[in-house]
């Protein structure tokens, strides 16, 4: 089930150019290795931001493509901050849509997953097919002759938004601008190559949960795009060399540079006299673990490559740490706040032992993850040291001022700048 | 006078309501010495039992690992400091086998953080075996079953 299709009926809506960013707003000389602080905290422009980019020309996950694996399985999530329905119908298609009804814009999902040969509004109950078309309109010719819609209602005029979709390496991804480029494109070579090496098999979930975090979402997605902060942060990375910048590896960004991939080689570790002399904390724990199952791993791949963090622009990451598969998304839930969605995964073909490791792997991030645990944390800091002081900006010049893939070193934040080389773009800014 | 030697049923009692007063004093280095070797401990939420998925949020199989656990957030983990304040409702022991008893109770958990202000954290059920045999009652599991499936921040200290 790893077909690419398209939505065939679609109503693009019509991009409209209301939300305007502050009158005073310029982005500081210096390029993309310098961010405003006041993009984390101006109502203003997170309004232009679910515009030009949640309803803007960009695809976005979501969901997992199992989580709608059977005819009339019905899963509801979110684009930005518009909740939306994902179907599979009786034909094995798969469509998105927003979650208003057509009549006054109720809910018509209320439930996470649900199975279901159509959809009927609680409110008025008018019912639509899996496609989101408008099928029935409860007493359309109203009773005994009396009352009902007039003569000229035409259903077919009246139905759930429809959203285009792609499904793609187990993902459904979904866009409301026509404008957008087909999927293959909007993610590039470099980016399909890597999401097929991990997703491109039969998946199985083996458990979720999110986290509420106190942060504007482009500090979470800055955050995953940022190799320097890895191993000075996260002690537990560095101890148990899970993912070190000592190690091989490098960052390479998508042709656009929104997208990137970051990764590393945990058998080519050759310790290096700056993490002593940088005094980073992890000096001081020892490394001997009472449970060493936790980190039991095996050789998934033949490439050496033992941690990868990847993202789609905006919101999506690929995390293969060891053996634990995960994909992570995050929700904006107003400017200050972000969901963060876990979806732990493995393949279908796992022997026990190996789902059993990846189980035991799942210790390492999510809301409690020995590695990552900071990042629920860090970002609410930047939140907080940055929402009084909107006219200063970030320095992001490691590893230079440009967003250029670097395959030799992490220390960079090529990865940062690349996403506001894409944001920017795609802000007008 | 005469000492009374335990019932089970009150060494039980006694377990679950150290339990959370060790942790509400912040003895964190205590946790692990409610467990046996080899017991297993899981945060877990409603959503993913519903679904049948072994994995949780925390999983720990062993002592060894709750211990690393521990030790992680004393001395690597940095995450801002904050308290926990439990408050659990009446136990039913269900059922008991070789000294062994299944018991279920339900939780609230309180966390009050860098704003100062006590917030609701967690809500669920804590679902466990206890051990009597040796004449303490110890976990022999703890899953901890909460009922959001978001966790607010972060989760460093065991509920
Ligand atoms: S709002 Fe849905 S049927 Fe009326
Ligand atoms: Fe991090």
């Amino acid at each position: 089930m790893h077909s690419a299709h398209t939505c065939p009926a679609v109503a693009p809506s019509i991009p409209s150019a209301k939300a305007q960013p502050p009158e005073d707003f310029r982005w500081p000389e210096g390029g993309v290795s310098r961010v405003p602080f006041q993009v984390f905290s101006d109502p203003a422009i997170y309004a232009m931001e679910q515009e030009r980019i949640f309803r803007g020309p960009v695809w976005h996950y979501l969901c997992m493509e199992l989580e709608v694996g059977k005819r009339g399985d019905i899963k509801t999530t979110w684009l930005g901050e518009t909740p939306i329905i994902v179907t599979r119908d009786a034909d094995g298609i798969v469509h998105a849509m927003i979650n208003r009804c057509a009549h006054k814009g109720a809910l018509v999902c209320l439930k996470d997953r649900d199975n279901r040969e159509s959809l009927t509004c609680v409110y008025h109950a008018w019912n639509y097919g899996l496609d989101g078309r408008l099928k029935t309109v409860a007493f359309q010719n109203g009773l005994r002759g009396k009352g009902g819609m007039p003569e000229d209602f035409d259903p077919s005029r009246h139905r759930l938004e429809p959203l285009r979709v792609e499904v793609y390496c187990g993902m459904v991804f979904g866009t409301y601008s026509a404008e957008t480029e087909p999927l293959h494109d909007f993610l590039g070579d470099s980016t399909r190559a890597f999401m097929e090496r991990n997703m491109k098999h039969p998946l199985k979930i083996l458990g979720v949960h999110s986290q509420m975090i106190h942060n504007n979402w482009k500090l979470y997605a800055e955050n995953v795009r940022d190799s320097y902060h890895a191993t000075l942060l996260h002690t537990f990375y560095t101890t148990f060399k899970v993912n070190r910048l000592d190690m091989d590896g490098g960052i390479v960004l998508s042709d656009k540079k929104w997208h990137h991939i970051s990764y590393s080689k945990r058998a080519t570790l050759q310790a290096a006299a700056e993490y002593k002399e940088a005094n980073v904390h992890s000096a001081k724990f020892d490394s001997d673990l009472e449970g060493p199952e936790l980190l039991k791993a095996w050789e998934g791949f033949d490439d050496g490559i033992t941690h990868s963090i990847q993202t789609v622009f905006p919101t999506l990451v690929m995390q293969l740490t060891l053996n634990s598969l995960a994909v992570r998304f995050f929700v904006p839930r107003g400017v200050d706040k972000t969901e963060l969605f876990w979806v732990f995964l493995g393949y279908e073909t796992d022997t026990p032992e190996q789902e059993h490791m990846r189980v035991m792997q799942g210790n390492l991030t999510g809301a409690a993850g020995l590695v990552a645990l900071e990042d629920g944390c860090i970002n609410s800091f930047v939140q907080r040291g940055t929402a009084t002081s909107p006219d200063r900006a970030a320095f992001i010049e490691m590893g230079g001022r440009v967003a250029e893939s670097n395959e030799s070193s992490r220390a960079t934040e090529a990865a940062v700048r690349g996403f506001w080389h894409g944001y920017r773009n795609i802000m007008g800014f | 006078m005469l000492m009374k030697s335990k019932s089970p049923g009150e060494q039980i009692e006694q377990l679950l309501r150290d339990y959370c007063h060790a942790l509400d004093e912040g003895q964190v280095d205590r946790w692990t010495g409610f467990f046996l070797d080899d017991a297993v401990y899981q945060i877990t939420t409603r959503e993913n039992i519903a679904a049948n998925y072994p994995l949780g949020i925390i999983n720990c199989q062993g002592r060894g690992m709750m211990e690393d656990r521990i030790k992680a957030l004393q001395t690597a983990n940095i995450f801002e400091s904050h308290t926990y304040c439990h408050v659990t409702g009446p136990l039913d022991v269900r059922e008991e086998f070789e000294g062994r008893h299944t018991v279920r109770s339900n939780f609230v958990v309180y966390r009050t953080m860098y704003t100062g202000q006590a917030e609701l954290f967690a809500s669920g059920k804590y679902l466990d075996v206890v051990d009597t045999s040796s004449g303490a009652a110890l976990f022999a599991e703890r899953i901890v079953v909460i009922d959001s499936r978001c966790i607010d921040t972060l989760l460093v200290y065991p509920l």
